[in-house]
């Protein structure tokens, strides 16, 4: 039974060499075919996963209220030159929102960049100043020593939890626990835990949580106040909260917390006139980039399917020809006793092995080009094992489907015309 | 008669009709043909063109059904078997010699030795030794590897016989066997068809070459679609008629 099908395969590659050059152009087709596909899948998948990453990292089940700074007016910006400008989210809120929402944990946030120093290592690092709470609203694990506790904010202790990243620059070589670092110019911190590496950011702004320290809140309003000068506009501002992240007990709840949320900031008169507030919901951003992925992906199944289509009728034509040039070939076999199921057989194995091989091919050519995009554009691509074998699972059944006309025309054939033929 | 005379008979005509119609006309191509082959014969057919001798011949080979009458192979009605069927009649009791050979460019000579029984399902060790014992029995020596388009005209048509052969049919079909053929190569190939004959095997020719049709034990003159004479062709030169 294998042997059989080894030697119809054999046979059909026999067959289509008699036209080499036919045979490639025609398997071209299907080739081109599946590599843009794979290709493009590629490229699309890698472009949204980072999206979709992003979001899942902000948490599906949190809602961030974060601070922004207003729009100022032409007049107003240059009127208050050397006033403080105030704005965002104020530390009597989080209690308001826990209050509205109950279920919820609800975590306080500032964020300030400092130089920080140990030793001869020193870097700008961005500091967070922030609860107990972050730990599981943010679902990190502390990799050595420990987190942030309720004592530590009480004493508004000096005491410091390390990003992986920020750990290894300050501390190459010694483990970090228990030493002291150098915050801004005066204020050391010891140092109590270091995170396990996350590779992601929890907020909209970017930083990753490696990249950070973390410190109690209460410690950094004691050591370093509300009042921050934004070094790109040279001007002191006012910031109480600049985060307030809010984890829900599941996916379903989110959305109401969020209605809730937006109504308490609409009603604010402060917030309202200042829009100095924005609320994200990385569930809604992540559902919303689904959406588009699932969208751009079926345009780009159409876009395959039509390229296939296309080979597809590349095969059908070119066996249309090899079935009427070989009609005498098939008047032969009939006299030597084929039935019509081998000569369907024969050229459906014709059909198929030639898109198979352009299937073939094109997955190769498909997984070449992503890697090239990486490589010279820095694109991020990622190439699915399903698609792959899906692109070339279609190429072989358009193979099979468009050599279904030509093998059964070839099979009806009668003998005794077919022989007759020259 | 060199052989017995109960002989069995392999293929049978029993008032064969075949009618084609052709717009308004029918057109009668066999008009009553009976007619038996039997075991170890060699009969050749012969006939104008439009005697029927085509006709005949698509219907012995079971390419082409009578429109009445019973064609038998082996004792078997096969005038009434579908496609399928007749696929089978085919390959396994009939094996055909075709004026250009036809055999199949793209494969070598073992290749094409082996395609009766590709569609038999028994092509294996077994196949290939049987093809080099007939390529050796029919003076092909060693070129099982060869392309057709390597071989000459009459080796090209060696190959065609020893294909014929390779299913052990009940009888050969040669249509116009040796008409692409030299004079030489044509007298080669019948000198073979005689050598094939010690073997058992029973020989139909069709042809119009009188030199080819003489050859033959016995002639069978079809005109207008109706025998018109059977010739015993060892009864020196002459032409009566009459059953071996």
């Amino acid at each position: 039974m294998i042997g059989d099908s080894m030697r119809m395969v054999k046979l059909g590659l026999k067959s289509l060499m008699l036209h080499k050059l036919r045979s490639c152009l025609t398997t071209a087709g299907i080739l081109f075919g599946v590599a843009s596909v794979i290709a493009m899948l590629a490229v699309g998948e890698g472009a949204s996963a980072e999206t979709l990453k992003q979001y899942r990292d902000m948490g599906v089940t949190n809602v961030l209220l974060r601070s922004q700074k207003p729009e100022e007016t032409q007049s107003s910006s240059s009127s208050s030159m050397m006033s403080t400008l105030s704005y965002g989210l104020f530390y009597q809120e989080a209690d308001r929102i826990q209050n509205l929402l109950p279920q919820a944990t609800v975590v306080r946030v500032r964020e300030f960049l400092r130089p920080v120093m140990r030793g001869e290592n020193w870097g700008q690092s961005m500091i967070l100043g922030t609860e107990v709470n972050f730990l599981e609203v943010t679902n990190m694990k502390v990799h050595e020593g420990r987190w942030l506790t309720d004592l530590d904010l009480q004493r508004q202790a000096n005491v410091c939890v390390l990003g992986e990243r920020l750990s290894r620059m300050l501390f190459p070589l010694e483990n970090p626990i228990g030493k002291t670092i150098l915050v801004g110019i005066e204020d050391r911190f010891e140092v109590i835990g270091v995170l396990d590496y996350q590779g992601r950011a929890a907020s909209p702004n970017g930083t990753t949580l490696d990249q950070c320290a973390f410190i109690p809140m209460s410690s950094s309003r004691r050591r370093f106040g509300d009042t921050v000068r934004n070094p790109l506009i040279n001007r002191w501002e006012q910031v109480e909260l600049h985060e307030i992240k809010v984890k829900l007990p599941s996916t379903e709840e989110v959305e109401g917390a969020a209605a809730v949320l937006e109504a308490m900031l609409a009603r604010d008169e402060v917030h309202r006139s200042k829009k100095d507030t924005e609320v994200t919901v990385p569930l809604e951003l992540l559902r919303k980039a689904e959406a588009t992925e699932r969208m751009f992906n079926l345009v780009l199944a159409v876009i395959a399917s039509i390229s296939l289509l296309v080979g597809g009728i590349g095969i059908m034509n070119v066996m249309l020809a090899t079935v009427t040039e070989r009609t005498r070939e098939i008047g032969i076999r009939r006299a030597l006793g084929a039935k019509k199921k081998h000569i369907v057989q024969q050229f459906l194995v014709e059909a198929g092995v030639l898109s198979a091989l352009g299937g073939l091919v094109g997955v190769g050519l498909g997984v070449l080009v992503p890697y090239f995009i990486e490589h010279y554009f820095k694109q991020p691509t990622d190439i699915q094992a399903p698609h792959v074998v899906l692109a070339f699972g279609i190429s072989a059944v358009v193979g099979v489907v468009f050599g279904l006309y030509p093998a059964w025309r070839a099979a009806n054939m009668d003998p005794v015309e077919a022989l007759r033929h020259e | 008669m060199s052989q017995p005379a109960d002989r069995p008979i392999i293929a049978e005509f029993v008032d064969v009709h075949r009618h084609y119609v052709m717009g308004k006309n029918v057109v009668k191509a066999l008009n009553g043909v009976s007619m038996q082959v039997k075991k170890g014969d060699y009969l050749a057919i012969m006939g104008r063109s439009g005697s029927g001798k085509s006709t005949m011949l698509n219907i012995l080979g079971a390419l082409d059904r009578p429109t009445t009458g019973e064609y038998r192979v082996g004792g078997r009605d096969v005038s009434g078997l579908d496609d399928n069927a007749l696929s089978d009649v085919r390959g396994r009791e009939i094996g055909f010699i075709f004026q250009s050979f036809n055999l199949i460019p793209q494969l070598t000579v073992l290749e094409n030795l082996e395609v009766p029984l590709f569609y038999q399902g028994r092509v294996g060790k077994e196949s290939r030794a049987k093809a080099e014992y007939l390529a050796e029995r029919v003076g092909l020596g060693k070129r099982l590897e060869h392309r057709p388009l390597e071989l000459s005209g009459g080796q090209q048509q060696r190959v065609a016989i020893a294909r014929a052969l390779m299913n052990d049919p009940l009888f050969l079909l040669a249509d116009e066997a040796t008409g692409n053929l030299d004079s030489n190569t044509e007298q080669e190939i019948l000198n073979l068809f005689d050598d094939l004959r010690p073997d058992g095997v029973t020989i139909v020719v069709v042809t119009h070459n009188p030199k080819v049709a003489e050859r033959a034990d016995h002639t069978l003159w079809l005109k207008d679609g109706q025998v018109e004479k059977l010739v015993d062709n060892r009864l020196a030169g002459t032409a009566h008629g009459g059953h071996p």
